[in-house]
């Protein structure tokens, strides 16, 4: 495999930390020229990240050795199909979600707009590095680092109850990381001697049976991020936060991340061959499944909307889990492209979900009776995002379901069938009741709806709409040409998998 | 190990350092304390020069003239020097101690730790 | 005369002299007090800069005091680790020097400045002394002098100080008793008072049971001058009481300095296989720190307090440092011996924050940090700094030194030891993150209406100073490890 040697990676990542810089001393009384920032910045960093997308697709791998603090624990930066892939979808849904944020806050009249927009572009900068990471060492540093970003986010409105959340999303994700992750990392190098990624796995294959477990367990528990059950509870807390923050942090970077980095151990630490021959795919992939079906069947009964889709968003998590757990290539490439098919799904139905409350200030599902004919643009999106989220053609979610299921039948794990057919059924349960209602049933007109509309409710600024419109657009796009995805998924593949 | 000595320096200094600590952990009086904290340091100084005793052996003055040195005719010089130093520093730690009972006494009008404690309570 | 060949015995006399010196120019001109303090310790950097490099290029340094050729004359011998630790003590105390000018004038009356700077540097050079000298006695001796002087520094605090101060004494007392009888017992069996000599002699004496009475003396002084769980109960109440500049100097050096003590003792005097495989000291020395870790961070959630969370947050660390030192591997000895560094910065950091918060708002209650980011919002950043290192969030400087305790900890076996460290952290983390959420996200309407801006400058750049060594010293652990500490460890490691 070629290597080159570029300091791209790092520059991709420092951007939207100088952008932070800029945007804290510009301040809130320049608010255009902050603004400017921001979105200068994250079209910069998409720049970057493409820029790197043609050699990586030939096969190469970009590196780039920042520090070296001791013999074992260094900064490196390593571009590999797998970080490109992530990497694209965070840069690009951080420009659509710029514009979003300046729609939604303007509109709000938030406070603390210039910490706000600062922290969006540091957590960015950390999603960035840990895509990038050549060992366990720098992306747990940056793990830490975009939990700790996105706490003020999600401490926004410093309300009782926002602080309420902040404090449950940080004692979940510092709290697990520290006593999980960090514990594991140390076993690990403690078996292996090194932290580095590596595609057979670091793991030395011959260390204890017994150890390999509970540090693969370990991970799992660590990377609270992913939200697997029963450590998921931070998610929904965390929806206290502005809604452009749920939805590019809480439905694509952080999460994703979460489960980037179980793909990272379970491929690049434990390696494939470690996994099965312990059997822990299948530990891993009960685990997932149980949470798929358990998440979804708690959303049901969620009336906030945000919760409905916080819990839609762990069950969803866990597809992509599941798929690495059960360890086949189908399974693998159904996983890797339910990131991205799901992360553009999931920012629709969170944007358009933000697009209600900046027109409506109305947060329950059971109030949206007959939206859809005031708001049809916004609630054509959601239809939308639901029906991919759901895995009905032509959307981009029954391509990942489809790899997934055929996955599990390489993997001749049969009950993983049972449980998408019925994961998809629950999926149908929560998002159509929301869809009928608000096409089909009559408004229920009261005083809060006149008050914040002057008489009739109409959409949301263009801001706020026209976002969710592309990002509802791709959906379908990405479901017509995959072929973008499954020219990285087979690099990755290529390299897990050994050629 | 060539100084034999009898086990009884031992008994007298274990026992006059117990003396001492007794009276620095049970006593209220913080004199009391201090002079405890005396007694212990004294008990030390004990230990040390009792250890450089040697029978039948002299002061440690040399005599110009003498030409052959024999150390068993003399007692151990040094833990007398060393107990000179550490004398000195005990007494500054007396010194300080008593400067800070003065202050105390000035704060409280008592030098009885449990009234002190219970004074202080009331103010919270 | 050659500077650097003196360097060692000028570090120790110049700060003494100075001492004196202070008091006389209150005669001559008050005004010249505090420039020529600062002169002297700035001084006292210059020179520890000058030994620690001689050091590294060109091996141990050794001083005969007097001429006399040791066993007999005192003898002072520097290294890498006593260079490390001589570094680290003048540096803190001149950057400590430089904050006390304005937050130590709030604190104590005017006239007795000169006598502030006298005791300080009178700490200053027993310090030094503790950490540059090669003889057991001399040891005992500076001991006293930095023990003493920081029993008058604390006592000039606020008005609780004094009872705490007196505490300090007795306790302090015992401790050095305790450890001049470990010396006494150490010279009735070899006769020598000289580290290197009594190395070489006491290997053939190690089944004595008057080798091992002297260690237990050793141990037991020492872990109550350190403040090792459960002999801690002096230092939270100094700590809290003192002025802000001595309650930062002292918790960042005093207790370095003796685990250094702890340190020399262990494996210069003994090697190593002495503690491991003849008594079960290190075993328990294990068991007795993690003790010390888990209660130092159980007790410091429930303060209200915040010098006083600091002191039971320093007690957990000073449990770290034990600990590392007893593991009896390289990489926990690494450990130990680089959070000696890490934390002398942060926990001065801290204290000097506490320091400047009590400046401006008259409280160290933690009920009235609410808000204070607006108006002190560069010390505040400092603040996360320093708090995100005491959790051990990579990169800053606690997370390395905690990587190495854990590491060790897991290569010795010492699984609970490991899950104990993690543990504090967590606690660490729970502790800063509920003072984060007072400062920063408070509603407006809640917040009170301070006028106060930032803090004098004499006071922001230590704080900055130390804030930013947090990072530097975080990313180039690796450098500090391979140029200093790898040869602090014991052979037989």
């Amino acid at each position: 495999m070629e290597t080159i040697i570029s300091s791209k990676p790092l520059l991709a990542i420092i951007i939207s930390l100088i952008a932070a810089f800029l945007i804290a001393i510009t301040g809130e009384k320049a608010r255009n020229l902050r603004e400017t920032w921001t979105i200068l910045a994250a079209f910069i960093k998409f720049g970057i990240v493409v820029s790197m997308l043609p050699d990586i697709i030939n096969g190469k791998v970009i590196e780039y050795n920042l520090f070296k603090i001791t013999p074992e624990l260094l900064f490196h930066f390593k571009v590999d199909a797998l970080g490109i892939f992530f990497s694209i979808t965070a840069a690009f849904l951080w420009i659509i979600t710029s514009f979003y944020s300046i729609g939604y806050m303007r509109r709000l009249n938030e406070s603390a707009q210039t910490r706000y927009f600062a922290y969006f572009a540091i957590s960015l900068s950390a999603t960035i590095g840990i895509a990038f990471s050549a060992n366990m060492f720098t992306a747990f540093v940056f793990y830490e680092i975009l939990t700790l970003s996105t706490f003020p986010l999600v401490a926004h409105k410093e309300t009782e109850e926002a602080k309420k959340g902040a404090r449950k999303y940080l004692t979940y994700l510092l709290g697990t990381s520290i006593a999980f992750q960090l514990t594991a990392i140390v076993i690990t190098y403690n078996i292996s001697g090194n932290l580095n990624f590596s595609p057979d796995g670091v793991l030395n294959k011959n260390a204890a049976p017994f150890l390999v477990t509970i540090t693969f367990l370990l991970y799992i528990a660590g990377i609270t991020k992913a939200a697997i059950m029963p450590l998921h509870s931070w998610l929904p807390a965390a929806m206290v936060a502005p809604t452009p923050v749920s939805a590019l942090l809480h439905a694509v970077a952080v999460v994703k991340t979460g489960v980037f980095m179980i793909l990272r151990v379970v491929f690049y630490i434990f390696g494939i061959d470690l996994l099965k021959s312990l059997d822990l795919g299948t530990v891993l992939t009960v685990i997932a499944s149980f949470t798929i079906i358990a998440a979804s069947v708690i959303a049901l009964r969620q009336d906030n909307l945000k919760l409905r889709l916080a819990y839609s968003t762990v069950s969803q998590l866990s597809y992509i889990v599941l798929g690495a757990a059960l360890l086949t290539p189908s399974g693998i490439k159904g996983s890797i492209i339910h990131i991205g098919a799901h992360a553009f799904g999931k920012i629709t139905l969170f944007f358009t979900a933000g697009a209600i409350y900046v027109a409506t200030r109305k947060t329950k599902i059971s109030e949206l009776d007959g939206i859809g004919k005031k708001m049809p643009l916004t609630m054509a999106s959601f239809t939308i995002g639901a029906l991919s989220m759901i895995g009905i053609p032509p959307f981009a979610g029954v391509i990942s379901k489809w790899y997934l299921s055929l996955g599990a039948l390489e993997a001749n794990q049969l009950f993983v069938l049972v449980i998408l057919t019925l994961s998809t059924i629950l999926n149908a349960c929560y998002f159509m009741p929301i869809v009928y209602a608000a096409f089909m049933k009559k408004p229920k007109y009261d005083d809060n709806f006149k008050e914040y509309s002057g008489g009739g409710i109409h959409e949301a600024p263009m801001f706020v709409v026209i976002p969710h419109l592309i990002t509802a657009i791709l959906t379908v796009l990405i479901f017509l040409y995959p072929s973008f995805f499954l020219e990285i998924i087979r690099v990755i593949l290529a390299n897990i998998m050994g050629g | 190990m060539e100084i034999i000595i009898g086990k009884y320096n031992y008994w007298i200094y274990i026992s006059l350092m117990m003396i001492g600590f007794y009276a620095m952990i049970a006593k209220k009086n913080l004199v009391k304390k201090i002079v405890g904290m005396n007694i212990f340091q004294t008990a030390i100084i004990l230990f040390f020069i009792s250890t450089a005793y040697k029978k039948d052996a002299t002061i440690p003055i040399l005599v110009k003239s003498q030409e052959v040195i024999n150390p068993a005719q003399y007692i151990n010089p040094l833990p007398h020097v060393l107990m000179l130093t550490a004398i000195v520093v005990m007494v500054s730690t007396f010194g300080v101690a008593l400067a800070i009972i003065m202050m105390l006494y000035k704060q409280y009008k008592t030098l009885d730790e449990d009234e002190i404690i219970e004074i202080l309570k009331k103010k919270k | 005369m050659n500077l650097t060949e003196h360097a060692s015995i000028l570090i120790i006399v110049i700060p003494l002299i100075a001492s004196f010196i202070n008091i006389f120019l209150i005669f001559l001109k008050r005004t010249l007090c505090y420039p020529f303090f600062l002169l002297v310790l700035g001084i006292c950097v210059i020179l520890s800069i000058d030994i620690l490099s001689t050091v590294i290029s060109f091996g141990t340094l050794r001083y005969k005091l007097g001429g006399w050729t040791p066993p007999w004359g005192i003898e002072y011998v520097v290294d890498h680790l006593n260079a490390y630790l001589i570094v680290i003590v003048s540096s803190i105390s001149f950057i400590i020097a430089i904050y006390s000018k304005d937050s130590i004038k709030k604190e104590i009356a005017k006239a007795k400045l000169p006598y502030f700077y006298s005791t300080y540097l009178l700490l200053t050079t027993g310090l030094l002394g503790i950490t540059i000298t090669g003889d057991i006695f001399n040891l005992y001796v500076f001991l006293e002098i930095a023990s003493l002087s920081a029993y008058a520094l604390i006592a000039i605090g606020e008005k609780r100080s004094v009872l705490a101060s007196f505490n300090y004494i007795i306790m302090g007392t015992i401790g050095a008793c305790f450890y001049l009888l470990g010396v006494g017992y150490i010279y009735i069996i070899t006769g020598s008072l000289n580290i290197s000599d009594l190395t070489r002699l006491l290997p053939s004496l190690y089944e004595s049971k008057v080798t091992l009475t002297a260690l237990a003396f050793f141990v037991v002084g020492i872990a109550i001058k350190i403040a090792l769980f459960p002999l801690h109960r002096w230092l939270p109440d100094s700590y809290t009481f003192a002025p802000s500049a001595v309650s930062a100097f002292a918790s960042a050096t005093v207790t370095k300095v003796g685990i250094y003590v702890l340190i020399r003792i262990s494996f210069t005097l003994f090697e190593p296989r002495f503690l491991t495989e003849i008594t079960p000291l290190s075993n328990m020395l294990i068991w007795w720190s993690t003790i010390a870790i888990f209660f130092g961070s159980i007790i410091a959630i429930g303060q209200r307090d915040f010098k006083r969370t600091l002191s039971y947050i320093l007690i957990a660390e000073i449990g770290y440092m034990v600990l590392g030192v007893s593991l009896g591997n390289k990489e926990g000895f690494i450990g130990a011996v680089l959070h000696i560094l890490n934390d002398a910065v942060m926990i001065a950091c801290l204290f000097m924050i506490a320091g400047g918060i009590f400046y401006r708002v008259g409280s160290r209650n933690l009920e009235d940090f609410t808000g204070l980011n607006k108006n002190m919002p560069i010390t505040m950043s400092a603040f996360i700094l320093a708090a995100l290192s005491m959790i051990g969030i990579p990169p800053t400087a606690g997370f390395f030194s905690k990587w190495y305790l854990i590491l060790g900890a897991i290569e010795a076996k010492y699984l609970i030891s490991a899950a104990t460290v993690v543990f504090s952290s967590l606690v660490n983390a729970l502790i800063f993150f509920r003072i984060f959420e007072k400062i920063y996200f408070t509603k407006k309407e809640v917040i009170p209406q301070y006028t106060f801006r930032e803090l004098p400058l004499s006071m922001m750049i230590p704080i900055i100073i130390t804030a930013l060594a947090i990072l530097i010293i975080g990313f180039y652990s690796g450098e500090i490890i391979s140029s200093i500490i790898k040869f602090t460890v014991p052979a037989g490691f």
